[in-house]
């Protein structure tokens, strides 16, 4: 039952991307389309569950003065792992999400659930609320990802909704990121308070 | 505490040099894969053997067929970073094809050069050939359609081809390969 | 003058924050003052000018490049190549480097770590840093058709760096504008910070170009 609050947490109360406002860089840099979204989130969700799940079984083996050095050099053997494999079986996601496959490194997400979740909790737990935060994260990205993808190329995942020509190119671009995820916030704060 | 870091780093060392070696050849693969399915897509083939390849100095990659020659060129300048295209000639140096291999260009507005381009497309290019067509966007008085917003990306699609020709044509001239185009070459060159 | 066309391009055409995306966290956490968005702008432009330079080395010498075998293992004769090593070799090299940097700072010149010094520990976290270095690493960043080596790549972060400061700046500017405003509830906070980026960064989409004007004239 505890596991299930956990799990239900990171994806509303504690969204990352809309409450926590973590982990900007991949938010408005890879979500140009929904499916670019979606390809991120996850990618970021199995690092977060696998660094979550392993720093908890660690934790009490590692001083606490090395603490931080000991959870980055976990994360990045697992970001670079997750990156030979995506380029290895998945060449087409290597390619739309490029140079912010090994920034999932510094994504403050997973080093902020390290710290804030993993060191203080057992390894079941852990997993759970890097589903969840990971989840949550991702149906962000997604959301995101499609609202852009709609308003500028009048598609959802690829699936024409209104001809192309009517859609504004300026929010697949860099501007759109940044204005679509402002409305975004403030529609979830509003939603929040009702 | 110097211990457990080290041993962190050991085996995550371990780990990485291990996954490393499994993913090797199948990255390595689906490289060479990509490659051969660009030139056939290009050169408008099913089937077909690469004779010679050469690079140049300026990076541009010639690989010679049996059916054409694909050349691989890269503009430095496109939106946002560089362009690398494949671009595939027959023996009069006409188009046969292209493909995108590269682009630092917005997804979505990439993935438009990879059509906009292509025969019975606005843009169209294939059948024209750099040493008889003016290839220039419209605005700047040449005979290609521009994607609509993005000049700059069609003007860097236009250098890449214009460049991949000039590449032709400079191996040519060198002697590295059959004389029928080498003269060809060297009359329409003199026409311009 | 490929250098100019370079402090040009990473500047205002390809601005790291604005079009790249690369250091939003700062880029939106430290601007409420420009103040100290002036502190983050040259801790940012003195650590990733360091971290390029260093990571460029290790990069050449000892991970080594295009699957070639690493110079400094080549020595002892042993051939290895070690590029698949590079996020987490950078990301540490990173971290040790502004540990050193803050340490090295506070024995030094007091003055710049009061300056710098509560911006230093946020920074390994800043992906601009690693982004940047890898970029500079894999020799894909633009060099405005100059080769990619040390002085081009170091050069190249310098710029990166001025971007960033520059597009914090402008954005404390406003912000520090906008705190007076009478902005409706829910779009109070991140969210009209948010769409006054993304006006910042239409504003910045107006350079796309410049780069290729440029490089006829010189």
């Amino acid at each position: 039952m505890n596991n299930v609050r956990v799990f239900l947490n990171g994806l509303i109360k504690e969204n990352p991307t809309f409450v926590l406002l973590l982990g900007m860089c991949p938010t408005l840099g890879t979500t140009s389309s929904a499916l670019n979204g979606m390809s991120m989130g996850l990618a970021t969700m199995a690092v977060l569950v696998f660094s979550n799940f392993i720093i908890a079984l660690i934790k009490n083996l590692i001083p606490d003065m090395v603490r931080i050095p000991a959870y980055i050099v976990v994360i990045a053997s697992l970001v670079t792992i997750l990156q030979m494999l995506i380029k290895a079986y998945a060449p087409a996601v290597d390619a739309a999400l490029g140079l912010f496959i090994p920034l999932i490194v510094v994504n403050c997400i997973i080093l902020g659930r390290a710290e804030a979740f993993a060191a203080k909790n057992g390894a079941i737990p852990s997993i759970f609320d890097g589903l969840g935060i990971g989840l949550g994260f991702t149906w962000a990205l997604t959301l995101l990802g499609a609202c852009r993808e709609f308003l500028g190329t009048g598609k959802v995942f690829g699936f024409t909704c209104f001809p192309e020509e009517y859609g504004a190119l300026l929010f697949v671009l860099a501007p759109g990121a940044f204005i679509v995820l402002g409305y975004l916030i403030a529609v979830f704060n509003k939603l929040k308070k009702a | 505490m110097v211990i457990v870091l080290t041993s962190i780093a050991v085996i995550a060392g371990l780990a990485l040099g291990y996954v490393n070696s499994v993913t090797e050849e199948p990255i390595r693969l689906i490289k060479q894969q990509q490659l051969s399915d660009g030139i056939k897509a290009v050169l408008a083939a099913d089937e077909l053997t690469v004779e010679s390849t050469d690079t140049l100095e300026n990076g541009s990659v010639i690989y010679r067929t049996d059916k054409g020659v694909a050349v691989q060129a890269t503009d430095p300048n496109g939106f946002g970073g560089k362009l690398t295209i494949l671009v595939g000639f027959d023996s009069e140096a006409t188009i046969q094809g292209y493909r995108i291999l590269e682009t630092a260009e917005t997804p979505g507005l990439g993935a438009k050069a990879d059509q906009w381009f292509q025969e019975g497309q606005k843009g169209n290019i294939i059948g024209m050939s750099p040493a008889k067509n003016n290839m220039t966007v419209s605005k700047d008085g040449g005979e290609v359609d521009a994607i609509t917003a993005s000049t700059i990306t069609s003007r860097a699609f236009l250098r890449a081809v214009n460049m991949a020709y000039e590449a032709l044509g400079k191996v040519e001239v060198d002697g590295e390969s059959g004389a029928t185009i080498q003269q060809k070459e060297e009359k329409e060159v003199t026409n311009e | 003058m490929a250098f100019i066309l370079i402090f040009i391009t990473a500047i205002f055409v390809n601005n790291i924050v604005l079009s790249q995306f690369l250091g939003i966290c700062p880029f939106l956490g430290v601007s409420k003052k420009v103040e100290t968005a002036l502190g983050m702008g040259a801790a940012v432009a003195f650590v990733l000018t360091i971290a390029t330079l260093v990571t460029y080395l290790i990069q050449m010498y000892v991970l080594g490049v295009n699957n070639n075998p690493a110079p400094l293992f080549l020595l002892f004769g042993i051939k290895v190549n070690l590029e698949y090593l590079q996020t987490i070799a950078f990301i540490l090299v990173i971290a040790a480097l502004v540990q050193m940097v803050e340490i090295i700072l506070k024995k030094v010149s007091p003055a710049l770590y009061q300056a710098l010094g509560v911006f230093l520990p946020l920074i390994t976290t800043n992906c601009c840093i690693l982004g940047v270095a890898i970029l500079v690493g894999n020799g894909t960043y633009d060099a405005a058709g100059m080769d990619h080596n040390l002085v081009t790549g170091v050069w190249f972060a310098l710029c990166t760096a001025l971007g960033f400061a520059l597009a914090l700046i402008v954005f404390a500017g406003i912000r520090e504008q906008l705190a007076r405003m009478d902005v409706p509830k829910g779009m109070q906070g991140m969210a009209i910070a948010l769409v006054v980026a993304g006006l910042l960064s239409m504003a910045f989409m107006g350079f796309s170009g410049v780069n290729n004007g440029l490089a006829k004239v010189f």
